[in-house]
Formats: C-alpha cells, sequence, structure tokens
C-alpha cells in the first residue's frame, strides 16, 4: 500500500492531467454535438499546435504563452476552412470519422516531415519548478494548463448558455428544420463553432508543449482516453467534460500509484466501453 | 460453356497456379510483397464481412488479428503446440472475442454507428492493455521462429506466402458466399435500417453474432500467419493503429459492400505502402494514405465496386408472373374467429402511459379501422404488436400463440406484417429485392428465385412492375407507400398492419388505394389499419375500433362508432354549452 503521501500526489496529478483531457476533449465534444462532426483530426490539430509552440518557443526564443496567443487566429481559420469543406461535400458522421482519420494522418506525417520522429521537449524555466504544499509538490506549468483550462470551460459553457449564438446551436442540434424555420443560420454558426473548437485544440497543443514530450505518434496515444472523456462527459456539455476528465484523470493516476503505469489504459478504457453499454439514451 | 460456369474454374486455376508459385524459386521479395497483399487481402475482406455487409463499422479489428497473434505466439513458442492446430486455435480465439464483444453490444440499440466504432476501438487497448501487463506478453514481446511453420516449400517464406494465399482465398470465398446467401442479404438490410430488418423477419442479433465470428475468426488466423512472418510479436505494434486505419482504408477505397471490393482496395494501398518504403519516402507514402483516404471519402463514398456498379446498365424491367407465388394462408371468407387478440396490453415511456390497458379482438379475413386522435396510441400498438416495442404487461396472441415476448423477426415469421407512416425502405437495395427480402425472410419464407417471382407478382399487384430495378430515392411518395404495401404483401403475413398508408396521398391516389386494399382482402388476408381519413375507414373498415389516450374507447360498425359522443368529445372536445 503506497503511503498518503503518494497517494496525494497521484490525485493531484490526475486532477491536473484530467483537466488537460477535458481540454483537449472540449473542440471535439462540440464539434460532434453541434455539427455531427466527429473530428479525430482535433487531436492532430493539438499536436500541430503543439509542435509550432515548441518551434516559436524554442527557435524564436518566444515566451510560449504568447506563441500559442499568436497561434489562436490561424488555428481558428483552420477550423473554420475544414467544417466548410466538410459541409461543402456533405461529409455525414462516420464519413467524417474515416476522412478526419485521413486527415490525422496527413498532419502526422507533415510533423515527422518538419521535426523528425524524434522526441522533442520544450525545456523552460517553468517546466522544472513547482511549488511545495505541505509534502505535496504542485507543478506550476500544469497548475498553470488546469487553471487556464477550467476558465475556458465555464466560458465556453457560458457562452453556450446564455448568449444568442449558443442557444442557438443547441437549437439547431435538437432540431435544424425548426431552428431554420425560426431564423437560425445553422451554416454560419457552425462555421463559427468549428473555429472555436480549433481555437482550443491550439490552447491545449500550447500547453502540451509545456508540460510533455513530443513525439508525431504521441496523437494516437491520446485518442481512446479522450473519446472516453467526450463521451462521459456528454456531447456539448463543457461542464460535464470537465467533471470526466477529472474522474479518469484520476482514477488513472491511482491506478499508477497503486499497481504499475502500464496498467492505467485500462481504468480509461474499461470505463469507456461500461459507460457506452450501460449510460441509457445518452448521445 | 456459360460465364456461370466458366468462373469457378477460373478462380480454382487461378489459386493452384498461385499456391505453385515459389517451386519457380522467384526472389525473396517477391514472396514476401505478394504476402503482405493476401494478408491485406484477408483482413480487409473479413472486416467488411461486418463492417462493409452490416454497416457496423469496427475500429477493433486490430483486436481480433492481435488476439490471433498472441493466440498463434504463445501456443506454438511457450507450450510448443503443432502449428496448424494453433492456427485454428488463433481463428476460434479471436471469434469468441468477436462474439463475446457482440453479444454484450448487439443487444443495445443505441451502440450503432460511430458509437460502436469507438467501442471496438475501446476494446482493441483494453485488450492490449491486459496482454502487455500478463505473462501473454509481459512487456518484451514474444520472439517466434520459422521452424515451428510446416515444411511444405524448402523455404520458409514460400509456406508463410502459401498460407497467406490459402487466408485470402479463405476470406473471399466466405465473403462472397455470405453476400450471396440469406446472411448477407440480412446484413445488407440491416446495414440500411436495422429495426426495420428485425421486424420484417431478419434475426438481426444471430446475423450480426454470426458476421462477428466469422470476420473475427478470418482476421484471427490471419494474424496467427502473421506473427511468423514478422517473427517478433509487440503489444505496440500488433494492437495499433494501423491495422484498423488500413482495412477500413482499403475496404472504403474498395468498397466495402462487395466482397470483391476490399480485395481491390487492399492490392492497391499495400502497392502504394511497399512503394514508398524505407527512410524518408516512409512518411510521405503515409501522407499520401491519409489524402487518399480523404478524396475516397469525399469523391467516391461507395468506392471502386459501387462505382463500377452504378455504372452498369440496368436490364429491362421484367416480366410480371400471371400467377399469385403461392396460395394465400388464410384464403377464407371473414368468420367472426379472431385471429388476434390483445389482451389488456400495457406500455408507459418514462411515466407517459402510451397504452393503459388495450383489448381488441381482430377477427379472421376483415378489414378493421383503427383511428384515433393524435398520441392516441395507436401506432405504439402497431410497433407492439409486430414486436418493436416490448408491452409491459398483457398478453397479444395470434390464433393462439402468443407474441408479446417474442422478438420482432419471430413475429414477423409468425404472419404479421406492416407497412410504415413514413415509408422505409432499404435505400442502398432496389425495388424488388426490397420486396424479395420480405418474401425471404416473412412468413412466406421463399427460397432466393421463388422470393423473387413472387416480389415481381406482388410489385405487379400494385402497379410498380416496371419500377423493379429503381432505387426507393427514385419513386415519389405514392410509389413509396405501395412498395410499403408489396413488401408487406410478399411477405405472406396473415396480419397486415398498415400504418396511415393513406396520409400525404391525392384522391385519385387513396381512390387507387382503397380498391387495393380491398384487393388485400379479396385475397385473404387479415388488415387492421390506422387511418385518420374517415372517407376511407367508412369505405373500408368492417368493423371500427377508437382509441383515445391509449385506451380503447369505442368500437363497433363504422357508421354507429362515428355518432358515439365519447369518440365526438375526443375528436373535437367536450361541448360546454
Amino acid at each position: 500500500m503506497p503511503s498518503a503521501t503518494l497517494l496525494g500526489q497521484s490525485v493531484l496529478s490526475g486532477v491536473l492531467v484530467g483537466g488537460l483531457y477535458a481540454l483537449m476533449g472540449v473542440g471535439l465534444s462540440l464539434s460532434w454535438a453541434f455539427l455531427r462532426l466527429i473530428n479525430l483530426a482535433h487531436l492532430a490539430l493539438v499536436f500541430l499546435a503543439a509542435y509550432l509552440t515548441y518551434a516559436l518557443a524554442e527557435g524564436a526564443h518566444m515566451s510560449p504563452f504568447l506563441a500559442m496567443l499568436l497561434l489562436v487566429p490561424p488555428f481558428f481559420v483552420i477550423g473554420v476552412a475544414l467544417q466548410w469543406l466538410f459541409a461543402r461535400f456533405k461529409v455525414d458522421e462516420f464519413g467524417s470519422v474515416l476522412a478526419t482519420f485521413g486527415l490525422m494522418v496527413i498532419v502526422e506525417s507533415v510533423i515527422q516531415g518538419i521535426w523528425t520522429a524524434d522526441f522533442r521537449r520544450l525545456e523552460t524555466p517553468l517546466s522544472t519548478a513547482s511549488w511545495r504544499v505541505g509534502p505535496i509538490f504542485v507543478p506550476v506549468s500544469e497548475s498553470i494548463m488546469f487553471i487556464v483550462a477550467v476558465a475556458l470551460l465555464v466560458a465556453i459553457w457560458a457562452w453556450l448558455r446564455f448568449t444568442y449564438v449558443g442557444k442557438a446551436m443547441r437549437a439547431s442540434a435538437e432540431n435544424p428544420d425548426i431552428a431554420a424555420a425560426f431564423g437560425v443560420n445553422h451554416a454560419r454558426l457552425a462555421l463559427l463553432m468549428a473555429g472555436v473548437a480549433a481555437s482550443s485544440a491550439c490552447i491545449a497543443g500550447g500547453f502540451i508543449a509545456l508540460i510533455a514530450t513530443l513525439a508525431p505518434s504521441q496523437i494516437y496515444a491520446w485518442v481512446g482516453v479522450i473519446f472516453a472523456t467526450v463521451i462521459m462527459g456528454g456531447l456539448g456539455n463543457p461542464l460535464g467534460i470537465l467533471a470526466a476528465g477529472l474522474l479518469i484523470g484520476v482514477s488513472e493516476a491511482v491506478t499508477m500509484a497503486l499497481t504499475a503505469p502500464s496498467w492505467a489504459p485500462l481504468v480509461s478504457f474499461t470505463l469507456l466501453i461500461l459507460i457506452l453499454i450501460l449510460r441509457p439514451g445518452r448521445a | 460453356m456459360n460465364a456461370r460456369a466458366i468462373r469457378p474454374a477460373f478462380y480454382v486455376g487461378a489459386g493452384i497456379l498461385l499456391a505453385g508459385l515459389p517451386l519457380a524459386q522467384p526472389p525473396a521479395f517477391f514472396e514476401s510483397f505478394l504476402y503482405l497483399v493476401f494478408f491485406w487481402i484477408a483482413l480487409a475482406t473479413s472486416w467488411a464481412i461486418l463492417s462493409g455487409f452490416s454497416g457496423y463499422f469496427s475500429f477493433g479489428h486490430g483486436a481480433f488479428f492481435g488476439a490471433g497473434m498472441y493466440t498463434l505466439a504463445n501456443l506454438t513458442t511457450n507450450l510448443d503446440l503443432p502449428f496448424g492446430w494453433s492456427l485454428l486455435a488463433s481463428g476460434v480465439a479471436a471469434a469468441l472475442l468477436g462474439l463475446g464483444v457482440g453479444a454484450v453490444v448487439f443487444r443495445v440499440r443505441r451502440l450503432r454507428g460511430e458509437l460502436f466504432a469507438l467501442l471496438t476501438l475501446a476494446v482493441t487497448f483494453v485488450l492490449a492493455t491486459i496482454v502487455l501487463n500478463t505473462p501473454l506478453d509481459g512487456g518484451p514481446g514474444v520472439f517466434m521462429s520459422a521452424s515451428v511453420l510446416p515444411r511444405i516449400y524448402e523455404s520458409p517464406s514460400g509456406t508463410i506466402y502459401l498460407f497467406g494465399l490459402g487466408i485470402a482465398a479463405l476470406s473471399l470465398a466466405t465473403a462472397r458466399i455470405v453476400q450471396y446467401t440469406r446472411l448477407g442479404r440480412g446484413l445488407f438490410a440491416i446495414s440500411d435500417d436495422e429495426d426495420v430488418a428485425e421486424v420484417l423477419g431478419v434475426p438481426t442479433f444471430g446475423y450480426k453474432l454470426a458476421a462477428v465470428g466469422l470476420a473475427g475468426f478470418l482476421a484471427g488466423v490471419a494474424g496467427g500467419i502473421h506473427a511468423v512472418f514478422v517473427s517478433y510479436v509487440t503489444v505496440a505494434e500488433t494492437f495499433s493503429i494501423t491495422v484498423p486505419l488500413f482495412v477500413v482504408l482499403m475496404s472504403v477505397l474498395g468498397g466495402a459492400r462487395h466482397w470483391f471490393g476490399p480485395a481491390i482496395g487492399a492490392t492497391l494501398v499495400t502497392a502504394l505502402t511497399y512503394a514508398f518504403v524505407g527512410g524518408e519516402w516512409a512518411v510521405f507514402g503515409r501522407g499520401l494514405i491519409g489524402v487518399t483516404l480523404v478524396a475516397a471519402v469525399l469523391f467516391l463514398p461507395h468506392g471502386i465496386m459501387g462505382l463500377v456498379a452504378s455504372r452498369r446498365k440496368r436490364p429491362p424491367p421484367p416480366a410480371i408472373p400471371a400467377e399469385p407465388p403461392a396460395p394465400s394462408q388464410a384464403a377464407h371468407a371473414p368468420s367472426h374467429k379472431p385471429l388476434l387478440v390483445c389482451q389488456d396490453v400495457r406500455l408507459s415511456f418514462q411515466g407517459v402511459k402510451a397504452l393503459a390497458g388495450v383489448s381488441l379482438d381482430v377477427r379472421a379475413g376483415e378489414i378493421l379501422g383503427l383511428v384515433g386522435p393524435n398520441g392516441s396510441g395507436k401506432s405504439t400498438l402497431i410497433n407492439v404488436i409486430s414486436g418493436y416495442y416490448r408491452r409491459q404487461s398483457g398478453r397479444i396472441l395470434l390464433e393462439g400463440q402468443d407474441l408479446s415476448r417474442r422478438p420482432g423477426h419471430r413475429i414477423a415469421r409468425i404472419g404479421v406484417g406492416r407497412t410504415y407512416q413514413i415509408p422505409r425502405p432499404f435505400r442502398r437495395l432496389n425495388v424488388l429485392e426490397n420486396v424479395a427480402l420480405y418474401a425471404t425472410f416473412g412468413a412466406a419464407g421463399l427460397e432466393r428465385a421463388a422470393a423473387e417471382r413472387a416480389a415481381l407478382y406482388w410489385l405487379g399487384f400494385v402497379g410498380l412492375g416496371d419500377r423493379a430495378h429503381a432505387l426507393p430515392l427514385e419513386l415519389n411518395l405514392h410509389q413509396r407507400k405501395f412498395l410499403e404495401l408489396a413488401r408487406a404483401l410478399a411477405s405472406g403475413a396473415r396480419l397486415i398492419l398498415l400504418d396511415e398508408i393513406l396520409a400525404g396521398l391525392t384522391p385519385a391516389e387513396i381512390d387507387n388505394a382503397i380498391a387495393l386494399i380491398r384487393r388485400i382482402q379479396a385475397a385473404g388476408a387479415t388488415i387492421v389499419f390506422v387511418e385518420h381519413n374517415m372517407r376511407a375507414v367508412v369505405a373500408l373498415a368492417d368493423r371500427v375500433v377508437v382509441l383515445n389516450h391509449g385506451e380503447v374507447i369505442a368500437s363497433g360498425l363504422p357508421k354507429d362508432v362515428m355518432a358515439d359522443p365519447a369518440v365526438v368529445a375526443a375528436y373535437l372536445g367536450k361541448s360546454h354549452a
């Protein structure tokens, strides 16, 4: 049985990584719920953003946070462009899985072509810094990431809940024809939504560059756990995703502490399977 | 000799030639390239048997493949079992995995489409984690020696090549047989509209299990052979995303709804990747595969075989048989003997009582009109009788046989047919195939040729004979409603449930339909029809039953029922005067 300190440290790192899961998953969830697109390429965009942040910070000696912000507008445009393409060709839900799977492979080869398959790690003063709270170490960059993630998720939740765009999107998702009869221009809102989703990928990618080691193949390593988070959280529900991310993150971290790290995927995927089978009427 | 007789001879001849190839001692890379083509043909074809035919797209093919790989690696290396038995065990292990997953997942109506795809991907990762952390792998991977192979050819590469050819041929043969038998037609129906398929008589659960079992077995055997080919089995390689990605790509590219489509895709993609093997080009090759996948989805959604099929010229409409296909099962005059008895049938949806204790009789040979305001439970009752919904209490008896516990396809076999208010044809099957499916799987239970004759007869009966080769989307609403009718008739059902068959038709079309329904009754069928059009109800019905809020509020002759104050109140509201 591990000590209380180790367990506490595990729970903390689980909470922090859970925030990252939610941050990575929220864009996927938005496009699934509101655009009926299962955008696997979302994760590829996350890693593209991570590599670009890495390049700007390492090559141009830019602050990684500034790099992240500079990248948001281009990623917004990428998201809009992809949505335009999918709408133009009337790609359905399943077609979108296949097409974005293809995009994911394309982005992976582009990344590998530019930065090779070697592991990359962004070294900044922040990456090793941590605060000490009693016996527990609190890593600084992860904590910043977590705060930004929570803020962003709450902001998206409020956006969906209280603004015209959010209400119109939710109405369209429920019944596109009736929403259209009330003057909702779904096609234009969809472009905006896709842009927001891609921007969230950009922010997530920036933080991945800060806290994780990068390799092109890592794109696939996240697929399962992010999907588990998205589905568990309920589509189009940013706060639900946060809760799901925390649940998965903590349960994984505790599994790692109690057994071996290699058992960790079992928890998230078993949870995903159980939720898919047992959860009534969702998604 | 005609083409039908030449084809099998051609396949066998090609097989023998290919099998003898290693005798010519080709360069080793040539054998291994061809082996890879065969390997991917086997995997992609086995994937298509489940996912292409039934529409249950799986991203979990890596799990079957991996189960086969690790079964063979462990049995031959750790237990020293002979290769042949181990290979068989690989297939069986993967098939059992598929059946196990299917037995749980296929019971959940919600888990279709993309959720099924995700679930199978998750199963792959769970399996990978278990294998990695148990002695099956243990972390470092399993080394294989080519010495486990039987010595069929001098060189191991020749022997592996032969096994690859064997599994590819077995997969293709299986896919071809499945496509042209009942199983295949049932799977195609499932892929277009599973709920309709079940209610028309396709045992959907059993068929899906059969498909996943076959797919698993073939992929497992292919995995077993591949374990010897790669000679070093690791979790990271085996359960990587490559296998599901490639089989989906190959099948989509070639056309997943035809037994030969995946083989075309597999050959093209394997050749493509082989051309880019090594160094800088490998990255480029992967990128190209991604581009191909995107382009295939955008420009070629039905694959190469789909393109071929759509270019093929349609044969002229076939001649309509003059004789009804089989004597109708209930060719007797209207009687007072009840054919169908509903006793206190109840069903609630989350507290809303859709059916609050419905009791009614349907007499053999009669036309019973089922009327009531919107939301009164008419369509729900049809859905319960045909088995789409399961009643919560009460009994439904067809000539004494209790239907209420049986799945939809059993009810259809016993002799209940139905139409849908909004027509639900199988959109990728033509009109003739749509109707023949009912003759095959319904109470009529006809074999292929007989089913097609029956289908043609009933298409002629409803006046759609010249549209036999059209796709349902090419029909107008009136024709689609009549297609629904032809399907119910071809099923050979004794009891036909018509759900608002007249809604949306013009007055002239309604007259046409009324005449048709009369002819159906004259042919001996018993009809329950749900209708809002009172003119038609009065013109057709022998008796009328009125539902309101899920209860029977009146029944009897049409003119009596229409004058009943309770019925008037239900339709127009209570008078406050």
